[in-house]
């Protein structure tokens, strides 16, 4: 059973193609991780997935989605007088859950609940991501999007937000879809990898499909990247 | 059309209507609308002035074309998101020359300043109920609110209407520019709606703390700016954004660690 099925996607943004011909089926609880060079239209293509760009082709998501999404950048000022309750409180009560969803949200994230009463200026990277993460948490969706999560946080917190990341697609049996620049958490958690590159795209699991080649047509240049074999 | 007693009748419209902009103001702010808010209520001049030359109550028309104003800038910034300051600007300062030219004398000083003085029991009716809308919507829809500030994306996933929602916010934002006109006139009501906010941004931690600090800011400057104006004998705009600004200067003198 699929949980998103995508059928030659494409978007238009300001009279340029962003994302063209993009066709993929991703099954439930799996974990896709989109790559690609800067401007390749990873986020564009995220948020098309949501149904906030218009755009031409197929996207069919199963009949019980839930999303939750998280974005990468946040266009707000860092000293709002917002502290993390208000975030979660807001949420929370549009998605009509209860303060036991949220404190279970806090606890999957790692987030100690003393750091709700924080103002998110005063947070750091890390504990602001993982917010947001129990933030799109809230209201117990089924698919998870992830737009670059670790971007910004240091090495340490980067492996531990990925493990927050692919814990819960174990646990909950999340489907997860997820930006990533680094190849090797592709490598590491992703079931299946889709690649936007300014010459066309790949997909399929990443051993098979991220070839030295591809990498090569995807970022335009050498990547020298080696794969580490975990299991 | 009967004529309630000045001071009975401000007071009470003045409350709710500051507590309204201070409402409204506490989300202006987060959503970096400080600068539009003037422009926004210079658009109620023309309306005034075509009110006069049609004998019809001049609130109605300032309601009108701030309502339309409202709509504008809700349909500019959905179609492009670069011009729209300088389409705003513009539009607005037309909005203000038109406005000046087809209203005169008297009539155009009180319409810049507001004029309370000449409060009628309809006026006085209309202003409170609308104060009433506005305070209903930010209290009701604050949940709303946050999640769109901080995301419209997440806002979605959380099937929130996000556009229906920011045209309901300009329309609110310009209803409490029509309910205060009477009180601070064109020139002045968007500082109300501001300046208190801004305050309270200095000092709230909070949510909660940064709306109560907002409406009673506003509420403190309008009393007392309307007292001082009183002693004085002269209309209560210009006192009321002293008092105001001078909250805000002297709220400068708290350094913020966030």
């Amino acid at each position: 059973m699929n949980a998103l099925e995508v059928e030659d996607l494409g978007v238009r943004l300001g009279g340029a193609d962003v994302v063209r011909g993009v066709s993929f089926n991703l099954p439930k609880a799996s974990c896709l991780a989109i790559i690609g060079p800067n401007g390749a239209g990873k986020t564009v293509l995220l948020r098309a997935l949501i149904g906030a760009l218009p755009h031409a082709g197929r996207i069919t998501w199963a009949p019980d989605t839930a999303l939750g999404y998280v974005p990468q950048k946040l266009d707000i000022e860092r000293d709002l007088p917002l502290n993390g309750r208000d975030f979660l409180r807001a949420k929370a009560a549009l998605a009509g859950s209860s303060g036991a969803t949220q404190s279970e949200a806090l606890r999957a994230v790692g987030l100690a609940e003393e750091v709700l009463a924080t103002t998110i200026g005063n947070m750091s990277g890390g504990q602001f991501q993982r917010l947001l993460i129990a933030f799109a948490l809230l209201g117990r969706p089924n698919v998870l999007l992830l737009d670059e999560p670790a971007a910004g946080i240091d090495a340490p917190g980067q492996a531990q937000l990925n493990e927050v990341i692919h814990g819960l697609q174990d646990s909950r049996a999340m489907t997860v879809v997820l930006v990533s620049h680094d190849l090797s958490v592709v490598y590491q958690y992703a079931d299946y990898v889709l690649c936007l590159g300014p010459h066309g795209t790949c997909f399929g699991p990443p051993r098979s499909a991220l070839t030295p080649e591809m990498l090569y047509e995807v970022y335009g240049q050498p990547l020298g990247f080696h794969v580490h074999d975990h299991s | 059309m009967s004529t309630i007693t000045p001071e009975l009748g401000s007071v009470a419209l003045s409350a709710v209507m500051a507590v309204a902009a201070g409402l409204i103001g506490s989300f202006a702010v987060m959503r970096r609308m400080v600068l539009a808010a003037d422009p926004i209520s210079h658009i109620a001049l023309p309306g005034i002035g075509i009110a006069l030359i049609l004998r019809i109550n001049p609130l109605w028309g300032a309601l009108a074309l701030l309502l339309l104003g409202a709509v504008l800038i809700w349909a500019v910034e959905r179609r492009a998101r670069i011009a729209t300051e300088a389409v705003i600007g513009v539009t607005f300062a037309v909005a203000l020359a038109v406005g000046s030219i087809i209203t005169s004398g008297d009539e155009l000083i009180d319409a810049l300043l507001g004029a309370p003085a000449t409060l009628t029991l309809r006026e006085g009716i209309l202003g409170i109920v609308g104060s009433l809308v506005v305070i209903g919507f930010v209290l009701r829809q604050r949940n709303a609110l946050v999640v769109r500030l901080i995301s419209p994306e997440i806002a979605m996933t959380a099937a929130v209407d996000v556009a229906r929602l920011d045209l309901y916010f300009l329309m609110a934002f310009a209803l409490t520019i029509g309910i205060g006109l009477r009180f601070l006139g064109v020139l002045l009501m968007g500082s109300l709606i501001i300046i208190p906010a801004s305050i309270a941004r200095r000092f709230a931690r909070s949510l909660g703390a940064m709306l109560v600090l907002s409406a009673s800011t506003a509420v403190l400057s309008t009393a007392a700016g309307t007292y001082v104006a009183s002693l004085a004998g002269r209309p209560s705009g210009p006192f009321i954004v002293m008092v105001a600004g001078s909250l805000f200067f002297l709220s400068l003198l708290h350094r913020r660690d966030a």
